[in-house]
């Protein structure tokens, strides 16, 4: 047999994926290593979807997507963050935000184009810049800064061969959020250094003490952003796959050639649940912003109080906990937690190696699961107090 | 007038039920004496009335019996509904009692041993009353949600243990 795809052959799997294995097999596991909402879509938006397929709404759509939907976007997009777009020529609903960053790198990216990847991050990004033939250039978020973005960080990363940055805010897995006031530090880098950005705003309803601000409405950003984001998220729809891109028409153009060759359109029926989670927005999404901002109140203090130093997340679902003092490296102490106490965390190198000495815990799980897991993790945490331990025998 | 905080928690103890202290406060992200003074002023208001369970009798076959029993009355020259109202809430089967808009006025509801124990609350105790001028009762078959719980199988966490 001739051999396959040099560059796809030596991609590494998803460093998750092991423990997604591992975790399987196992029972009475307490699992926050769920990158998903643990809320089912809302019974409107589905029986939405069901009714279309009742209508017999079983044809392609658009390439770009409904009609409709594109519209309900375009206005969600100036309702909510006040960024303007025209659905006939700066929209196309994509299968999922991934989706979404595939066709926006396809569009940008020459061979060697270089794309400053913010880390951690999630794990498709690098993967996908270089299947479009970009070079990966990771920039580090500082842990002492929160995990915010610093603007000297990213200058020092620019090269010639420099296209494009890539950001998201608020944070898949440190749950980081930056203000108006940062994004436009790192605005103005695009600016000067003439970039593209894809701005990766899948967590922008997850935001809880800072109102959200898209980064196309910073000044000169919207003719070079692409605004990246869907429905999974903010409205419980991850196994629907429903995302969208909004970015100038120049690049929409190019980027709607790539969805129409590789996925024609997004799934019918799936958007027409999207239309209905857009429309029905106000019943659904201020309660479980709510629910999750309880939550991580909750959890960051409780993961502080079990002796796992965590920064307070401004937005997302993730904790992501330093485990340095434990002397482990990120994936011994995730694979210890789990078959030691049956707690799932995902280590923090599987979102690159500033990861490394960090491990990140979902608490988008309920409020008791969250509390069986700081039992279990006390108790866990329990054999790194030895100093401790030996000074209280002492006494 | 209560504050945004207070109002958070109100709404999450009509969801959830009974909470310690400590976590409503961790979940608030305030003190534990923040909560107990919000928890204390609305017993004193008056807004605050309790903590009930919310049990499935259904799966034990305890066969008791509800009955909704649509009431038609004569209100009272200066006190309205009010006064037979309470004539009718003070009988403990008794479980809620609502004024209604539409077709009748109150609606009671009781829980009792038997169908006979419901007959004789109706023909004994409700009709008898002045200003009670017709009655239509309804039995419960089943639940299947009350209070915003499904009373039929939850659906278990359809996650996987682990993903992106």
């Amino acid at each position: 047999m001739k051999s396959l795809s040099q560059q796809v052959v030596s991609m590494k799997p998803s460093g998750i994926r092991r423990f997604f294995d591992l975790a399987q097999t196992m029972e009475n596991v307490v699992s926050l290593g769920v990158g998903e909402p643990d809320f089912i879509t809302p019974w409107n938006v589905r029986e939405a979807s069901y009714a279309a397929l009742e209508q017999g709404y079983t044809a392609y759509s658009a390439n770009a997507g409904l009609l409709e939907l594109r519209q309900e976007i375009a206005s969600y997009m100036t309702d909510r963050f006040g960024a303007t777009y025209d659905p006939t020529t700066e929209l196309i609903v994509t299968t999922g935000a991934s989706q979404a960053l595939d066709i926006a790198f396809r569009a940008l990216l020459n061979p060697g184009d270089e794309v400053i990847v913010v880390e951690p991050a999630f794990v498709s990004y690098g993967p996908l810049i270089e299947l479009a033939g970009g070079t990966v250039v990771p920039v580090a978020c500082r842990p002492e800064n929160g995990f915010r973005l610093n603007r000297e960080d990213v200058e020092a990363a620019i090269t010639e061969r420099t296209k494009a940055m890539l950001l998201c805010f608020p944070s898949n897995p440190t749950g980081a959020t930056m203000t108006g006031e940062e994004l436009t530090e790192i605005a103005e880098l695009a600016t000067k250094h003439d970039l593209w950005v894809v701005s990766d705003e899948i967590y922008a309803e997850l935001s809880y003490d800072e109102p959200f601000t898209s980064f196309a409405t910073l000044h000169d950003m919207r003719e070079r952003t692409i605004v990246v984001n869907g429905f999974s998220k903010a409205f419980a729809m991850t196994g629907w796959r429903l995302g969208f891109t909004c970015a100038p028409e120049v690049v929409t153009r190019e980027m709607l050639k790539v969805h129409q060759y590789g996925m024609m359109c997004a799934p019918t029926l799936v958007q027409f649940g999207g239309l209905e989670a857009l429309r029905s927005r106000d019943q659904h999404v201020p309660k479980m912003v709510k629910s999750y901002r309880q939550r991580r109140n909750y959890f960051i203090q409780a993961l502080n109080d079990a002796g796992l130093p965590t920064h307070v997340p401004g937005g997302a679902f993730y904790a992501f906990p330093s485990i340095r003092h434990t002397g482990l490296t990120s994936e011994e102490f995730a694979e210890r937690l789990l078959l030691e106490e049956r707690v799932a965390v995902v280590p923090g190198n599987a979102f690159g190696a500033s990861g490394e000495g960090f491990v990140r815990a979902s608490y988008a799980t309920s409020v008791e699961q969250l509390q069986e897991a700081i039992r279990r993790i006390d108790r866990f945490m329990k054999q790194f107090e030895v100093t401790t331990t030996m000074t209280d025998s002492q006494r | 007038m209560y504050t945004s905080k207070e109002l958070e928690l109100l709404e999450l103890l009509e969801e959830k039920g009974y909470l310690e202290t400590k976590l409503l406060a961790n979940l608030l992200a305030t003190d534990e004496a923040t909560v107990e003074a919000m928890l204390e002023k609305f017993k004193a208001d008056g807004i605050l009335l309790g903590f009930r369970a919310m049990v499935n009798w259904q799966k034990i076959n305890r066969h008791d019996v509800t009955a909704f029993i649509d009431v038609k009355v004569t209100p009272k020259r200066g006190r309205g509904f009010d006064e037979v109202a309470e004539r009718i809430y003070r009988f403990p089967e008794v479980t809620a009692l609502y004024l209604m808009s539409g077709a009748y006025d109150l609606q009671v509801v009781i829980r009792a041993h038997s169908l006979q124990d419901v007959a004789s609350f109706v023909s004994d105790k409700l009709s008898p009353l002045d200003s009670v001028v017709s009655t239509t009762t309804h039995f419960k078959l089943k639940t299947y949600k009350h209070d915003g719980i499904l009373f039929t199988p939850q659906v278990e966490d359809k996650r996987l243990n682990i993903t992106p």
